[in-house]
């Protein structure tokens, strides 16, 4: 049994004049994650991957469809139960501090909380010992007022924080966007580790490069639909939507160089259509597209598209790919 | 004519603060050379930005503290008000890192480029073709010349600041972040756009400032990294991806995401420890407390030592008769 089962998830949010309009922010979204796992949500602004985050956290109720953890509704759980299990870290670690706590008070306040029985001394020792488990001296950190500290310190509390629950599910925001790239993969290194530690994490970003480094599934977010999903390794060496094709495309790698002569300007319109959302930026659409409201397939194990035109055989590129690969793990 | 458009030498730029002086810029030196785009990287607070702006417009608590940015001959950082007014968007312009705030909200977008066309003598009327054909590469509708800026998304106003910042054809323009807030598939095509421009000779030379590694690679001739403050390496930007110099560089090149590595098999590594305070910087290299290969001379501060015409700050690369 999954640990979080999203079913048939959907978010409106009114829009316009009385919220005649409605945004569909997610639309009609499933997906599983199992324990210790860790899955990538992928897509631009304006794609509906934070507001899954919020959905699953509770900070937002859905509109329709339903969130399972541990085999039963979210709904029907206390607050203080759910939070145990089920945290979130978010973008941006300077405005998720009150300013004027020290770092000590933001501990306290999870030990008052969730466990107000447990000693002084005891407590003093958890909070040392998490906060040398993700590479921090507690000696520099306590005692201090975020404004002291720098963004990857603070994101680094803020993960500290909730590994003291010990929580089964962590929802990581964007955590690393607003950090620099040399303490990026040190942070991505901290969700790796608790993921081997059994903990599932849900992380959700903008960044493909970043997403294939650590997650083991990946979903493909497009304006609330996800547009294709499964294992990480098969959603990137054999992308089968063409928007997962275009996002690769123009992922700024330093292995490969951008063809800068070939003009393509992405527009996000804000506009029902009846087929295909991706209809209108699509290479390689036809008609039928327009009409035809593509369905998730699976065109290989753990392997998902929703495209009217993926039903064409496994390229060949990724046919090769696969065989080295499993040659080398046998060698 | 000299190949060179802006010569950069020892310019000091800090913040002044109650607590003392903040040396977001120390003794910086480099060139930018004609149609050459440079890259500036490095992480936040290592003075990349504060750089760009000073050669803007040195706006207090910003202080010039010495040395010189000289272009045509004159020095940017020592030119009365009124001559500097001349010199930017003509000759020197920049697309700030909030582009999406830069407009003011009060006027329509025709006004705000009329203003500036009117502070260097030219009419926008009689420009409205030029203006046309630079909407189109950013891929604008005329339409918006007659909108006020709130009715345009952030993305929209980011582009006519391009078009705006880029109407004198400026010979050295400045691209602070623009690539930062913005989603893979529209930094890509922001860069397009860039690269376009500069082909058809509406800006000359492009400082482009950014943290971003792998966005400089795709558009960059040269890069130079900065690490707190100072220059840390100016190398053609296939070395400084292939053949890093500087402890810092190399670094950096190695925690970036590459395909084919994962998580499952391969650990990445980042840089442990952080930048030094730099309203309070001891002696010696600026990055010791963190670098793996400090030794006794690195108390010391490196010069700007010259590999094969490659500029590397790191005692590491001195020769035998170099002067300590």
């Amino acid at each position: 049994m999954s640990l979080i089962e999203v079913k048939n998830l959907t978010k409106e949010f009114p829009l316009g004049f009385l919220g005649r309009i409605k945004l569909k922010a997610v639309d009609n979204v499933s997906f599983e994650l199992d324990e210790s796992k860790l899955i990538s949500v992928i897509g631009e602004s304006g794609s509906g991957k934070t507001t899954i985050g919020k959905l699953i956290l509770r900070l937002l109720k859905p509109t329709g469809g339903q969130i399972i953890f541990n085999g039963k509704d979210i709904k029907s759980f206390k607050p203080k139960d759910y939070y145990r299990n089920v945290q979130g870290i978010f973008q941006d670690p300077y405005s998720s501090f009150n300013p004027v706590y020290k770092i000590d008070r933001i501990f306290e306040l999870v030990f008052d909380e969730f466990m107000p029985q447990l000693h002084r001394n005891q407590r003093q020792k958890e909070i040392e010992e998490i906060l040398i488990s993700v590479g921090m001296n507690p000696s520099q950190i306590l005692g201090k007022y975020p404004h002291q500290l720098s963004g990857g310190q603070l994101q680094r509390i803020l993960i500290a924080r909730t590994l003291l629950l010990k929580p089964k599910v962590l929802i990581a925001d964007e955590i690393i966007s607003m950090l620099d790239a040399s303490t990026r993969v040190d942070i991505l290194g901290f969700l790796g580790e608790l993921k081997q530690k059994g903990m599932s994490v849900i992380f959700i970003t903008h960044d493909l490069s970043f997403g294939y480094y650590i997650s083991d599934e990946t979903i493909i977010l497009y304006k609330g639909s996800i547009m294709e999903m499964g294992d990480t390794i098969k959603v990137f060496h054999n992308p089968m939507h063409p928007y997962t094709r275009m996002l690769l495309e123009s992922v700024p790698s330093i292995e490969k160089k951008w063809d800068l002569e070939k003009f393509f300007v992405p527009e996000i319109v804000h506009k029902e259509i009846s087929g295909c959302k991706f209809y209108e930026r699509c290479s390689e659409a036809t008609d039928e597209c327009k009409r035809q409201v593509p369905q998730l397939v699976e065109i290989e194990e753990n392997h998902r598209v929703a495209c009217i035109k993926s039903d064409v055989s496994v390229r060949t590129e990724w046919k090769n790919f696969e065989s080295s690969r499993k040659s080398d793990s046998v060698g | 004519m000299s190949d060179v458009v802006l010569k950069v030498k020892s310019l000091k730029v800090y913040y002044s603060t109650l607590h003392g002086n903040v040396k977001a810029v120390d003794d910086v030196d480099f060139e930018i050379v004609r149609k050459e785009v440079l890259g500036i990287a490095g992480e936040s607070g290592c003075g990349k930005s504060t750089l760009g702006n000073a050669l803007i417009l040195l706006k207090p608590p910003m202080r010039y503290h010495g040395g010189e940015a000289i272009m045509d001959e004159k020095n940017l950082m020592t030119l009365p008000k009124k001559e500097m007014r001349k010199v930017r968007y003509r000759k020197i312009s920049i697309i700030p890192q909030y582009a999406m705030d830069a407009l003011n909200p009060t006027k329509k977008i025709r006004e705000i480029m009329q203003d500036l066309l009117k502070e260097h003598g030219e009419n926008l009327e009689k420009k409205l073709d030029i203006v046309d054909e630079r909407l189109q590469i950013v891929n604008l509708p005329k339409a918006v010349l007659n909108m006020y800026p709130v009715e345009l998304s952030g993305g929209m106003k980011q582009r006519v600041v391009m078009v705006i910042s880029t109407l004198l054809n400026p010979d050295l323009l400045i691209a602070d972040e623009i690539t930062s807030a913005l989603d893979v598939s529209s930094q890509k095509a922001v860069v397009q756009m860039l690269h376009r421009m500069k082909e058809e000779r509406i800006v000359g030379s492009i400082a482009f400032v950014t943290h971003d590694l792998a966005v400089l690679y795709q558009i960059a001739q040269r890069i130079m990294i900065m690490y707190a403050g100072k220059v840390a390496e100016i190398s053609p930007t296939e070395k400084i991806v292939n053949q890093p110099l500087h402890p810092y560089t190399k670094m950096l090149m190695a925690s970036l995401p590459k395909m084919g590595v994962r998580y499952n098999e391969i650990k990445l590594k980042g840089i442990s420890g952080y930048p030094p305070n730099l309203l309070n910087i001891g002696p010696g290299c600026r990055f010791m407390g963190r670098c793996p290969f400090a030794f006794e001379l690195c108390t010391k501060d490196p010069p700007l030592f010259d590999i094969d015409g490659r500029k590397v700050a790191c005692w590491i690369y001195r020769s035998e008769g170099d002067e300590i």
